[in-house]
């Protein structure tokens, strides 16, 4: 198939940007639409180029390096995948297809389609872990945790923070991401120590990172390629008011 | 001052005051409804004089107006950080899946704030400052109320007023619409059991409020 492709170009941090239009011939249908990329820098590098810069790595939809904006949807027209998992056989042969980097204040761009996501790392780093002695690995069955807990958890540790969320709020925020960091530590004993710590100070660093608020509009979870709830939200939301209150 | 609290506090606050406006409208439906109920006028003037000079009411009002004002200071701040939040956006309009009247809560709310300073002038202003409403007179004799009643029908005889009146009351339903299930979500309270309930229950306030407060002009428009 062949598409013509809009790409956002922008040479550093500091510079102005544009689109530049690139057209891409015989691809095929199931190509992933980073293979697809890469045919487009590969043609770019031997025509002499400087060839488009995005993020990638794993390639099968684990580690949540892949971004992009594609025609107005993060990680593109497909539901539950990231980027990397997205194939070619959801465009229409002749298609225009405009590739964005993630746009938020706290992520800026660093070139090309490459944004800094280091802000995620940054409220991690505020208290997305367990600090207290949790002992050696315990026996199965020692530490009672109930079925549903045990699968909500495991839901939202399934983030793979690529801040698809951030990209598809119309508030860039962050409260997907965050809530189910939250969530997935808050809803387990190991976690419970430190939640209230936890709630405060992640949702403190946040906000000063310049996220925006979050209206409930619910694109994040549309469009997470992890299927992460907005009910880890509401979790978050309860958690810290009791953080506040008690 | 709000700036420095943390947006989750903002939101439960914007929540909170959001839940408390919306109880305010069925007690204000309530006392309009009565001007249909009563063609005399004497039910809704003796209500709408209960509620202008009963301490307690009159105590809450305060209550009231800081529910307002809280709602919509925040709502403008929140608003703010979140243009903010992304100062360059993207050339094609994301096209996710959302909640349409989400987008649009700032803007539904500044008309429902337009209609709000309208409304004041025309009802509130003109019975607690300017003192322009006349005694209610029934059965020839002057009841010591005013006429709230009359100020009512008078206007809703003005079929632009009419037209304004239910334009801005359903865009007061689109901002419910929305508003209703994500004061809940703010607060915490989202569970897979009833919060298909809490967003259904929502879209009906969100539905028969409006057309509850629609349905008093039309009808004194078209049958006076």
């Amino acid at each position: 198939m062949d598409l013509k492709l809009k790409i956002w170009r922008q040479v550093d941090a500091n510079a102005e940007g544009k689109f530049v239009t690139y057209p891409v011939h015989n691809i095929s249908q199931d190509a992933s639409f980073l293979e697809m990329m890469d045919v487009l820098n590969e043609e770019l590098v031997t025509t002499g180029k400087e060839p488009v810069a995005f993020d990638h790595d794993c390639r099968e939809g684990i580690c949540g390096m892949c971004s992009l904006f594609i025609n107005g949807r993060p990680h593109g027209p497909d539901d539950s995948v990231t980027t990397c998992q997205l194939h070619m056989r959801k465009f229409k042969d002749g298609e225009t297809v405009v590739i964005e980097p993630w746009r938020a204040k706290p992520f800026p761009v660093i070139k090309d389609l490459k944004v800094d996501r280091s802000p995620f790392d940054e409220i991690i780093r505020s208290g997305g872990y367990v600090s207290v002695n949790t002992g050696g690995v315990p026996d199965a069955n020692t530490i009672p945790i109930n079925k549903e807990n045990a699968d909500l958890a495991m839901d939202a540790a399934a983030c793979i923070g690529c801040g698809a969320c951030v990209a598809a709020c119309k508030n860039a925020s962050a409260m997907l991401f965050v809530s189910a960091k939250v969530s997935q530590l808050a809803l387990l004993p190991q976690g419970k120590v430190e939640a209230k710590r936890r709630v405060e100070s992640m949702v403190a660093k946040m906000d000063d990172l310049g996220f925006g608020n979050c209206t409930n509009t619910y694109a994040c979870e549309a469009e997470c390629p992890k299927d992460i709830s907005v009910s880890n939200i509401a979790r978050m939301n309860r958690e810290f008011l009791h953080a506040k209150i008690t | 001052m709000s700036v420095k609290y943390s947006s989750i506090t903002k939101k439960i606050w914007m929540s909170l005051m959001g839940l408390f406006l919306m109880v305010f409208l069925v007690v204000h439906l309530s006392i309009n409804l009565l001007l249909l109920v009563d063609p005399t006028r004497e039910l809704y003037n003796t209500a709408a004089h209960f509620m202008g000079t009963n301490p307690f009411i009159q105590t809450f009002q305060w209550v009231l107006f800081l529910g307002f004002t809280i709602h919509i200071i925040l709502g403008f701040v929140l608003q703010i950080q979140n243009w903010i939040a992304r100062p360059k956006g993207y050339k094609v309009k994301a096209t996710s899946e959302d909640s349409f009247f989400s987008k649009y809560m700032i803007h539904t709310g500044v008309i429902i704030l337009i209609f709000l300073g309208i409304h004041f002038v025309n009802f509130f202003f003109r019975v607690k400052i300017f003192h322009t409403v006349p005694d209610f007179i029934l059965n020839g004799v002057n009841t010591g109320m005013e006429d709230m009643g009359i100020v009512v029908v008078e206007l809703f005889q003005n079929p632009s007023y009419v037209i304004g009146y239910v334009i801005a009351l359903i865009i007061l339903g689109f901002h419910l619409d929305h508003g209703f299930q994500s004061a809940w979500q703010s607060i915490g309270v989202n569970n897979s059991k009833y919060t298909p309930f809490l967003k259904g229950f929502g879209h009906l306030y969100a539905i028969f409020i409006p057309l509850g407060f629609i349905a008093i002009p039309v009808v004194i428009y078209l049958t006076t």
